[in-house]
């Protein structure tokens, strides 16, 4: 009643949608960084959307089923293969005991959902299966998996339609240019107005460092900082604040000079300044961002926030029904 | 003192006391950030206090924006009215000064720090003024602390010395971060001290290394099995200095479950502090020496 771990990818780990609860105590939500994707690989598979699948970045596993399973592949663009059959993504795959699921290259995107019918079954820390490798927590031993490992399966609900696909219109565009809507805010005031019209102008790239934590970008003008005397704590760099929480999302520009997005498995405060948060509605899109990749940042208000907000909940609602 | 909001996107509101550290900063942002904890404001899903800041994570599929800022707006006069009383626990954390872990580490990442030549300790110690770095220890572990945030990564606790601002160190964060901090790293940046909960990467000065884990998210460790993470802001610390006998010691009765931090139960009065900072303190080390 289990998957084998053949090989591991580049860093698969365990994911459901998170632990929300515990951030102050540093311990960030986590769960899948394409939350959008995962559910859908769930839904397509009959478990509950929720439940904890593989997220596996920029490669996939090599998974050996020992029991007859219903799988499915999400998010990123890789080949996906039964044995050493070609399958399509997006659609509930039935597989027998004894047959292997492996991947070929990336085309696009950067981070692909495996679920399995019942779900995957590793004891829950702090009410999630969701890998947290910083603080150890979650997935397997708090890691990402390694060959060898053996992740236990739930029960299938039975509902699988192996076949059934997501329609194409519900998956979300991968590949560039991708734009990412931020709302100012936070410490925007501590710089000049030409730097905040620069950043919006200007052209980012996704930074080699780009993970769970926070996806750092290049290539835009250094930020002009409004002068000021540094508070009493916050240091002395035009960029440090007296240590604060971080909003999920939130931009924050260490020394003005290359952004950093926090993600799911964010830090939850430190001592530098934020210019402004993604909207919840474009979080999705930063997990599947490409190093090198060309970013814009587009200015909204909090309206157009709560209106694309609805929109992708209006867009997982058709997923739900096109599947039901 | 003047509070300021902020939207954090469409999910989350920052609210800043004080640009500025204080104690009085600190104490404004926990009463407001336990009011809004236990208004039961539908919608709330996480409160996250800081320093002198603090931040409510929303569902605005339950509660709009402007209406969430409107009601963290009308508890704010009740934060300021409120007692500035905690009643909190004071904990024993032993500290092994100039470590041979952070030494190592430390000069691994020389380049990336104000001063090449020396250690942290010698920088810290020449910036604020002190002859000899036995005297900057001294003035770090003389008085108790503050635990006025916990996070960053896992049960990070970031702490605020109880003494007069004249009083207090400061320190610039390296000029770029290193990739690596020991695990139980006693760190220090701003005005903060820290104890690394984990292994990882970090910017504060590095002063030294606490047997003591702070984390466990086995929950094997004996005083760790109700929670995986030991500090809350409001806890008060007293650093006891310590050297590699006594830590080896420790480490070795802390694997074996043998071991538990000294604790009392105490209270703390911001106004009564501010009345007299080292009766007060003087108070809460004999609650410690108690216990």
């Amino acid at each position: 009643m289990a998957l084998e771990v053949v090989k591991p990818g580049l860093l698969t780990t365990i994911q459901d949608l998170g632990r929300p609860g515990y951030f102050h105590l540093g311990i960030p939500m986590g769960g899948a960084m394409d939350r959008m994707a995962l559910r859908a690989a769930n839904l397509l598979v009959g478990n509950d959307e929720g439940a904890a699948g593989l997220e596996a970045v920029f490669m996939g596993p090599e998974l050996l089923f020992t029991r007859d399973a219903v799988v499915a592949v999400t998010g990123a663009d890789l080949p996906i293969f039964v044995d050493d059959v070609e399958q399509p993504g997006w659609t509930a795959l039935p597989v027998k005991a004894g047959q292997r699921l492996g991947f070929g290259f990336l085309k696009a995107g950067a981070r692909a959902y495996i679920a399995v019918s019942g779900g995957i079954d590793t004891p829950p820390a702090l009410g999630s299966r969701s890998t947290y490798a910083i603080g150890a927590l979650g997935g397997v031993e708090g890691r990402a998996i390694a060959p060898g490992d053996v992740l236990p399966l739930g029960q299938p609900s039975g509902k699988a339609k192996p076949g059934a696909s997501v329609p194409e219109t519900l998956r979300r565009k991968l590949g560039a240019p991708t734009e990412l809507r931020a709302l100012p805010g936070l410490y925007w005031h501590r710089i000049t107005e030409a730097a905040q019209r620069g950043f919006f102008a200007d052209e980012w790239k996704v930074a080699p460092e780009a993970d769970r934590m926070g996806y750092r970008f290049r290539g835009g003008e250094p930020l002009e900082f409004v002068p000021r005397e540094a508070p009493f704590g916050a240091g002395s760099d035009p960029s440090n604040i007296v240590d604060g929480c971080y909003p999920y999302g939130s931009i924050q520009v260490p020394g003005g000079t290359e952004p950093i997005v926090l993600h799911r498995d964010a830090v939850s405060g430190g001592g530098y300044f934020m210019i402004g948060t993604v909207i919840s509605a474009d979080m999705d899109l930063i997990g599947q961002l490409q190093p090198h990749m060309p970013v814009k940042f587009v200015e909204v208000d909090m309206e157009t926030a709560l209106k694309a907000r609805a929109d992708v909940a209006g867009m997982m609602d058709r997923i739900r029904a096109a599947l039901a | 003192m003047k509070t300021r909001y902020s939207f954090g996107g469409d999910e989350h509101i920052f609210v800043e006391m004080d640009e500025e550290m204080s104690l009085d900063a600190f104490f404004k942002s926990i009463s407001m950030s336990n009011a809004v904890r236990d208004s039961g404001i539908k919608g709330v899903t996480e409160v996250c206090p800081a320093n002198a800041s603090f931040q409510v994570k929303f569902d605005p599929d339950v509660i709009k924006p402007d209406a969430m800022l409107a009601e963290l707006k009308k508890l704010e006069t009740a934060a300021e009215k409120a007692e500035k009383r905690m009643a909190t626990r004071i904990v024993e954390v032993p500290v092994f000064y100039r470590d041979p872990w952070t030494h190592e580490t430390l000069m691994r990442f020389r380049e990336r720090h104000q001063d090449p030549n020396g250690t942290d300790l010698d920088y810290a110690a020449r910036i604020n003024g002190f002859d000899t770095v036995d005297a900057f220890i001294e003035a770090h572990h003389s008085n108790p602390w503050f635990v006025s945030m916990v996070g960053f990564v896992a049960g990070l606790p970031f702490l605020y010395q109880l003494v007069e601002r004249e009083r207090q160190l400061q320190v610039p964060k390296y000029l770029r971060p290193r990739t690596d901090t020991p695990k139980q790293t006693v760190g220090y940046g701003g005005c903060f001290a820290c104890i690394y909960s984990v292994r990882g990467a970090g910017g504060y000065q590095m002063f030294g290394i606490t047997p003591m884990p702070i984390y466990d998210p086995t929950q094997k460790i004996s005083y760790l099995s109700d929670f995986m993470v030991f500090f809350n802001p409001g806890d008060i610390v007293k650093w006891k200095p310590i050297g590699r006998e006594e830590y080896d010691q420790i480490e070795a009765d802390v694997a074996k479950g043998a071991w538990a931090p000294k604790i009392a139960r105490v209270d703390f009065d911001l106004d009564a502090f501010n009345a007299d900072v080292d009766g007060t303190n003087k108070k809460l080390m004999e609650a410690l020496h108690g216990a």
